[in-house]
């Protein structure tokens, strides 16, 4: 156990905790997070991704002592109810998910690779997503829902 | 939140947990945030009864309260899945009294305040609470209560009353007027349903019938929607289980010596072969459940799975059935002029949710509280009373969200662990499964080796038509009595349900085709009715159970769709030997009009060029293109459904790609045509990578599918089709069910398609690029 301070959604949090620990866990349980999920803890299928320092990772597989300088970004620190981000507001007027659980290794996976790639062909955008997965397969909206994040970006 | 002090006071004393109670004031009902759903549904607030068995489902306040501030709340057995249906009978309750959408608070599935309405599966959600039962009659009895109490109070006869925004004024003046809230003023209706009270005719229809945006949206993508993963009780501890290292194996030794080091660890525990550590955090748990040192016997061993299919024909014990059977299929056949005949495979499937299960349990003094993601909070909580030795009355189960689940998935299992679990440390302890532990020992949805025949006259007509099937079968549903039936009650001594031999007499009562065993062809004369769709009156379905080695369990349109993959191939098979348009030969074959509808429609909407399968331009080589359709009527009287798949086949590599499915649908009134197109176009790409690249694997020992490299999902970044839907809304029928219906016709177009492009027929799901290519290159003649 060491004692660990992490900036998250903008808040300086300290911690104590096993520096091994994944991230996931120090999000979740730590911090009583709900964006991030356990969906394999094996880094295949995106449930578990945060931006840091504006770049997807799969929280799942991060040990926490390995992000300590980072900005860590989950979904729920991306916009609120009241004020989506504009990304969350596309999947909104989309209604693109059916249960909820995959929408951060969506949401946020498309919304790092556009940040650094507004111009990317639909093909590039589909690549990106190649390791994220949707087990309602609500696939269609959420690729609306994305490009209309991205035709109102640039 | 508030609710009553009373039902607040009932249920601490009763030593039901007191997470969620927000002490409020004295207000019989809920008032309801500006913000809903930060905490998930307000699923454990209301006027809450300790005594769950008193929620009488024929008494209107079983199902309606009305506050007073006009804030109408509904109680519902019927859950949210992620497929909508909180939304949708929001809508409607909104509709039948006539108030906002906002005003409404929909309270659903919790053991101690909302009716018995059995699970939220099988699609009977929307029959169940659309038709004219239930919810639907809750809202109905309760309008026309209201307008009595407010002919009363103004002196106007019901018929000169309006409604508008929870508000009755007389239509000859307005100014006489009064609210819902000031009629009932937080006072309980007293009076039962009433079986005559009439519904809002659908031309009247303000709310329902409307793409009305998912209350819990907002929630769900700002990552604030209370998942049951995400639910903390004080004093909480995180627990794993150990499972068995391979099928039917049992536990021998267990070494606590090996975890001794574990940090935070609290307790190893041990019941029969149920083996779960518990622990102060998660990781702690993580850790401890893979250090511990178990030993276990061999297992039973598995049956090869080269020739698993092949073993599982004729296999003993068999549990046979025959769905139709007209007694003259044999002499029929005898007289066609021609006979075909094919044997259709299907693998073990499994639900995979992306969120592997989840379940917080608090068992202390012997009373428990449930928080779950089960499809049948009533059944659940029996089963845990079972499970722990306790009086049903003790057990509280509360539906808070999981991933989508499509079926039988860990939800039942893992709240089985949670409450071993908590039983041996008399502390509320959180279990999530790993996801090895999630796809080893899940109950998979059945393989099926399907025989098919049929004979043509020589009109080209079908005269007779043979079905016989085989498929393996294991536990199930644990339902009240059975927590057997799923792997934890198993490990702990509990009998799971199996096959018993039983020869397969007439169907005597009626037609029933609940699993689409019969095809939609056949008459389905029985006692001298023909319920079925179709046209042909030789008609045999006869199906086997057999003993499955692992568990078992619904699976998104369990046997539909493996039955109707059988059935619409086949039939897409005939019309190739006797050169007519599968379309056509179809129509030709089908007396139901509304089924009938559904193909016309997806043909017309596709642009469907009638012609025989396959293109007469099908080159050998190089990428073909070619298209293919299905049809069904679900379960035999729960939505029609037809697709037209138009695919890519890439003939070098045996690659399939899909580039379009439009898809006609048919599930009577519509209360929500967005959410209906968001569950069709979902089942349609859950039914193609089920189709295309899922399927259970073992060795001789266990179950080798056990993460998404091995159990291969088609991911985000898949050449996703376009999907067109065609919605037949019609208001005056009977509800039906929209949630199984399109992934149940995917594989079928899918392998039409791919047959009508190359000229070669895949009888095996799924349509991987090496069984692909093998059939390609078996094809005669081959360039
Ligand atoms: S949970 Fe991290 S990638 Fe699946
Ligand atoms: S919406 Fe359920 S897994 Fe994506």
């Amino acid at each position: 156990m060491s004692s660990m301070a992490l900036m998250v959604n903008g808040r300086r949090r300290t911690i104590e905790v096993d520096p091994a620990t994944p991230l996931l866990y120090v999000l979740t349980d730590d911090l009583q997070l709900r964006g991030p999920k356990f969906g394999c803890g094996l880094g295949q299928c995106g449930a578990c991704t945060v931006l840091a320092a504006g770049r997807a990772i799969r929280s799942c597989i991060t040990p926490v002592s390995t992000v300590r300088e980072a900005q860590i970004t989950t979904l729920e620190g991306l916009g609120t109810v009241e004020n989506p981000h504009p990304i969350q507001q596309a999947f909104i007027d989309e209604q693109a998910a059916q249960c909820g659980f995959c929408l951060s290794g969506v949401i946020l996976t498309a919304k790092a690779f556009l940040d650094q790639n507004p111009k990317a062909s639909d093909a590039e955008v589909q690549q990106a997503l190649s390791d994220v997965l949707c087990r309602c397969f609500a696939h269609t909206r959420m690729f609306r829902a994305i490009k209309r994040y991205q035709e109102q970006a640039v | 939140m508030t609710m009553t002090s009373d039902a607040l006071e009932a249920l601490t004393s009763a030593g039901f947990s007191r997470r969620h109670f927000l002490k409020g004031a004295g207000a019989l009902v809920v008032s309801f945030s500006a913000a809903p759903f930060l905490d998930a549904m307000p699923s454990t607030q209301g006027p809450v009864d300790a005594s769950p068995q008193q929620i009488d489902p024929t008494r209107l306040d079983s199902w309606i309260a009305v506050a007073a501030d006009g804030t109408v709340t509904a109680y519902t057995g019927k859950c949210e899945l992620g497929q909508g249906i909180y939304t949708a009978q929001m809508q409607l309750i909104a509709e039948e009294l006539s108030v906002p959408l906002s005003r409404v608070q929909l309270i659903q599935c919790d053991t101690s305040v909302s009716p018995d309405q059995g699970g939220t599966s099988g699609s009977r959600s929307t029959p169940t609470n659309f038709n004219e039962r239930n919810l639907a009659l809750a809202g109905a009895t309760a309008r026309e209560a209201l307008l009595r109490l407010a002919s009363k109070r103004l002196g106007v006869a019901v018929d000169q009353l309006a409604v508008a925004a929870g508000v009755v004024s007389a239509t000859a003046d307005s100014s006489r007027r009064v609210s819902y809230g000031e009629l009932v003023a937080g006072r309980k209706f007293d009076i039962p349903l009433s079986s005559s009270a009439t519904r809002k005719p659908p031309s009247e229809w303000k709310i329902l019938g409307r793409s009305v945006p998912r209350v819990d949206m907002p929630a769900m993508v700002t990552g604030r929607l209370e998942f049951v993963h995400n639910v903390r009780v004080p004093g909480m501890l995180h627990g794993r289980v150990v499972r068995p290292a391979a099928v039917g194996a049992t536990l021998v030794s267990v070494d606590e010596s090996s975890v001794g080091d574990v940090p935070g660890l609290v307790k190893v525990v041990v019941k029969k072969n149920f083996v779960g550590v518990v622990a102060e955090s998660e990781w702690q748990a993580i850790q401890a459940a893979n250090k511990l040192k178990t030993a276990w016997t061999r297992g039973s061993g598995l049956p090869s799975q080269r020739d698993f299919h092949k073993r599982l024909r004729g296999q003993t014990p068999s549990q046979d059935a025959f769905v139709v059977s007209s007694k003259d299929v044999d002499e029929t056949l005898a007289h066609a002029t021609t006979v075909l005949k094919a044997t259709y495979l299907y693998p073990y499937q499994m639900h995979g949710s992306i969120g592997t299960s989840c379940a917080v349990v608090d068992v202390r003094a012997g009373k428990v509280t449930i928080w779950s993601a089960t499809q049948s909070v009533y059944a659940l909580r029996s089963g845990t009373a079972r499970l722990l030795d306790l009086a049903v009355e003790n057990v509280r189960v509360i539906f808070t969200r999981g991933a989508g689940c499509y079926g039988l998935n860990g939800a039942d299992t893992v709240s089985y662990d949670a409450a071993l679990l908590s039983q041996a440390v008399e502390k509320p302890v959180r279990v999530l499964l790993s996801r090895t532990d999630e796809m080893a020992w899940e109950n998979f949805g059945s393989a099926y080796v399907i025989d098919q025949r049929v004979g043509v006259d020589a009109e080209g007509a079908i005269v007779a038509w043979d079905y016989e099937s085989w498929f393996p079968r294991h536990g199930g549903r644990p339902g009240h009595d059975r927590p057997g039936n799923v792997v934890t009650g198993a490990l702990a001594g509990f009998e799971p349900s199996t096959v018993t031999a039983r020869r397969a007499t007439d169907p005597s009562d009626s037609f029933r085709n609940g699993s689409n065993a019969a095809p939609s062809y056949v008459a389905g004369c029985v006692g001298g009715t023909c319920g079925g769709t179709g046209r042909v009156k030789s008609e045999r379905v006869l199906t086997h159970a057999v003993r499955s080695p692992f568990f078992t369990g619904p699976l998104r349109s369990p046997s539909r769709l493996q039955n109707t993959f059988a059935h619409e191939c086949f039939m897409d098979e005939v019309a190739a030997r006797v050169k007519a348009d599968p379309v056509a030969y179809r129509l030709r074959h089908l007396h139901d009009a509304r089924l009938s509808e559904v193909v016309s429609a997806a043909a017309k909407a596709a642009r469907w060029e009638a012609r025989s399968s396959p293109r007469p331009d099908a080159g050998r080589a190089g990428v073909a293109r070619g298209r293919g359709i299905a049809c069904v009527l679900y379960e035999g009287d729960n939505g029609y459904c037809a697709m037209i798949a138009e695919v890519e086949v890439d003939q070098a590599t045996g690659r399939v790609a899909t580039k379009r499915l439009v898809v006609a649908h048919d599930c009577g009134p519509v209360s929500n045509p967005d959410g209906v197109r968001n569950q069709i176009e979902g089942g349609a790409l859950q039914g193609l990578s089920r189709a295309l690249s899922e399927e259970v694997t073992w060795d001789d020992r266990k179950v080798t599918s056990i993460d998404w490299r091995t159990y291969r999902s088609l991911p985000l970044g898949f050449e996703v089709p376009i999907v067109e839907s065609v919605l037949i809304n019609r208001p005056d029928v009977e509800a039906f069910g929209a949630g199984e219906t399109s992934i149940t016709v995917v594989a079928a177009a899918v392998g039409n398609a791919i047959f009508d492009a190359t000229g070669a027929r895949i009888r095996e799901v799924p349509f991987t690029p090496e069984r692909v290519k093998k059939a390609l290159d078996a094809r005669t003649g081959t360039a």
